[in-house]
């Protein structure tokens, strides 16, 4: 019923999937302990953060990969890996933009961020992650003259040690599951910030996390510390080139959030999917905690999850504050052969707490989309609050969509709301739109886009509009 | 300007139009009466292209162009616009996003420009006027929650919207009560002109009343079996259709 030409979408379906030539300089293939020390000494790394590497390596030799995902993956050769990579001499952090290789700047360019400053996007402060560096980072002068702390994680382990040793692992344990002990182990860069007291930083955060090394892992550490009455929103975006070798992305992010603070984090993951018949992609492994220490703290995770082979992720709140609050809004779109394995743990202490889900899953094409939740309630939470939403649009017959809400509740005076609905898009829906003019790609887009809707407007504005286009690109070629 | 020749349709393999013939000049309004089930509305929706509804012989032209092999967005573009009996709803999608959507499609596909929001706000206001329609409406979701009068008054507010040059109406007086019934038919009568025409598809005189068609139709057994004037229309109202 429609005339769409597939051919013309899987050409133009992942417009970021070009490789940046650039020489690289990677350390041998393999785990153990020489790699780790490599890596650490790359870094220049202080004693204490070496030591924190190798224990968490001898915490991993006795552990193996979580299996319990709705996901089917090919097993990983980890002594078959690169652990890191960076563009060939880069000893040191270039100091301003005129030291970046031009080839960085133009791959960045490519990718719709320029880092030059008068390019870039006001109000956002940039920094860009290259395989295993950081390769720079925008409005750090700005930033400082109001105390705000933001740079590569290896930058800030020199010249914060103070604030990377309190923090580090104070929310994912080191121990916590293969993929997080395998990060803490070889985590190569990602962003700090840190926000003093009372200051609402009047820029977005963000970070870019480009993969263009092959048979190359990226481990990526992100910590953010929200002092006392802060506020901060900080955005992530990803993408990969088109490989048909599966690569490995195991990021750690840990948000912690003082009394009075509130963090907003936002993730646009676009990595490479794989191609239409589900070769190549990103295995995305990411663990993504935050803990709101304080009282009246807030931590708010947004995700649009559009990219990746496969993607395991379960960005969660601990509250332990009294009053505080935790929110996850998600949309996660498989198309093809992609599986996706993703939602939140909602973890009240507090008293008082509360958390909201909001998760819209579309599945598409030959794909698996599985919502996975854990809310729960320790006894001391008392008028602890849950409200869940979990909704799954499946396009075609072929898809999958399961959702696995849990909740484990000690308190006795505390209420979960939960609702979950399952709609297909109509053939009804699709005519209505097309007798108004609308081709069958437009039409789906329109409905797709008003489905997913509560959650796109949780992002910053300056992201909304890519966000909107990237959910429909997702899905091009899965109509008719 | 729209031509149905010998036009046989079936839906999930049963005969729902059998032969049918139909001429619709320029400017002209005709009216389609028959009882439930004679194939009224199989012919607005295969004119559309809606699909299961399956052409297996004859041709229909529209403006001198063939109609049948094309997309129905394609028809859309140009001109054909379907009034639903039932208007269906678009969660999540605003009315007013979805209005300029779909006004947007139409300019493209004439090489214009998509207009400005300030003015799109403008003749919305405007055509909204027309039909009684408050500004709100528009920041809902489309036809979603809509009562069945808003809902048949938004179809009519696309219609003036994308300037089709042939409308055909599907039941568009049912679910609607005395007043709105009015509303929507001043509003019809402002988009007569002599370049458009209409196929207003429906049970009862009512609507004919207010918008006075050049033709009656008189359909059963998925073919026309009586056509005349406007006194057919009060004919079959006082008689039936036996």
């Amino acid at each position: 019923m429609n005339k769409v030409s597939k051919d013309n979408f899987t050409q133009e379906k992942y417009k970021y999937g070009f490789v940046t030539e650039i020489e690289s300089e990677k350390i041998p293939k393999g785990l153990n302990e020489d790699v780790i020390r490599l890596i650490s000494k790359k870094k220049n790394e202080p004693d204490w953060m070496l030591d924190w590497r190798l224990s968490a390596f001898k915490r991993l030799e006795n552990m193996s990969v979580p299996k319990w995902a709705k996901a089917e993956i090919d097993e990983i050769d980890f002594q078959d890996l690169y652990y890191y990579s960076s563009p060939k001499d880069f000893k040191e952090k270039p100091k301003s933009l005129d030291e970046v290789d031009p080839k960085l700047l133009e791959t960045y360019e490519k990718l719709g961020i320029p880092l030059k400053e008068q390019k870039v996007l006001a109000g956002v402060a940039v920094d860009a992650v290259f395989d295993s560096v950081s390769v720079a980072t925008t409005f750090k002068e700005k930033l400082n003259e109001i105390g705000v702390i933001f740079c590569p994680i290896s930058e800030a382990i020199q010249k914060h040690p103070e604030l990377v040793k309190k923090y580090i692992g104070s929310v994912i344990p080191v121990t916590d599951h293969f993929y997080a002990t395998l990060n803490s182990a070889v985590f190569s860069d990602g962003s700090f910030v840190y926000i003093p007291k009372g200051v609402k930083c009047p820029m977005e955060l963000s970070t870019y996390f480009r993969i263009n090394a092959s048979e190359t892992g990226q481990f990526e550490r992100t910590l953010i510390i929200a002092d006392e009455g802060s506020y901060v929103s900080y955005l992530e975006g990803c993408t990969a080139p088109m490989r048909d070798e599966n690569q490995l992305h195991a990021a750690n992010v840990e948000l912690v959030a003082l009394d009075d603070a509130e963090i907003k984090y936002s993730t646009v993951q676009n990595w490479y999917p794989g191609d239409e018949n589900g070769k190549g992609g990103i295995y995305n492994f990411v663990t993504k905690r935050g803990l709101c220490k304080g009282k009246n703290s807030k931590i708010s995770w947004t995700q649009i999850e559009t990219g990746s082979a496969i993607t395991w992720k379960y960005p969660s709140c601990i509250l332990r504050g009294d009053n505080s609050t935790g929110e996850f809004y998600s949309v996660a779109i498989t198309n093809n052969y992609q599986q996706a394995d993703t939602g939140t743990k909602m973890i009240h202490l507090g008293k008082n707490t509360k958390s909201r889900i909001i998760s819209k899953g579309i599945s598409a094409g030959k794909s698996s989309n599985t919502y996975r939740g854990l809310v729960s309630f320790h006894k001391k939470a008392k008028n602890a609050k849950n409200f869940t939403q979990c909704d799954s649009l499946l396009v075609g017959s072929e898809c999958k969509a399961n959702t696995i809400p849990l909740t484990e509740n000690s308190s006795n005076s505390s209420s979960i709301e939960h609702e979950a609905t399952t709609s297909k898009i109509s053939d009804e829906q699709l005519f209505y739109c097309m007798q108004r003019g609308l081709d069958a790609e437009e039409a789906q887009s329109l409905i797709v886009n008003g489905f997913c809707k509560e959650v796109l407007q949780k992002l910053p504005m300056e992201f909304a509009v890519e966000a909107q286009k990237l959910v429909s690109i997702s899905l091009e070629g899965s109509v008719g | 300007m729209l031509e149905i020749k010998n036009l046989n349709v079936t839906v999930e393999e049963k005969q729902i139009l059998k032969n049918l013939n139909l001429k619709i000049g320029k400017g002209e309004v005709h009216a389609i009466m028959g009882p439930n089930g004679s194939g009224k509305s199989t012919i607005a929706h295969t004119l559309a292209g809606k699909p299961n509804y399956n052409v297996e012989s004859g041709e229909v032209n529209l403006n001198g162009k063939d109609l049948l092999s094309k997309d129905p967005y394609e028809r859309s573009l140009n001109g054909l616009f379907l009034a639903f009996q039932y208007p269906i709803e678009l969660p999540g999608v605003t009315n007013a996003s979805y209005l300029k959507q779909i006004v947007n499609a139409h300019r493209k596909s004439r090489k214009e420009t998509p207009i400005d929001a300030g003015e799109f706000l403008k003749i919305l206001k405007e055509k909204s006027k027309l039909l009684d329609i408050p500004m709100d409406m528009h920041s809902r979701f489309v036809n979603t929650g809509f009562s069945g009068g808003e809902k048949k008054k938004n179809e009519v507010l696309q219609m003036d919207l994308l300037d089709p040059s042939l409308i055909i109406m599907d039941e568009t007086d049912s679910g609607l009560d005395v007043d709105a019934l009015k509303t929507t038919a001043d509003a019809i009568n402002k988009l007569k002109n002599d370049e458009r025409s209409f196929i207003i598809i429906t049970h009862y005189l009512r609507l004919l009343e207010y918008i006075e068609p050049d033709y009656v139709h008189v359909f059963q057994n998925g073919s026309v079996i009586e056509t005349g004037d406007k006194t057919l229309a009060s004919r079959i109202d006082q008689e039936g259709y036996s």
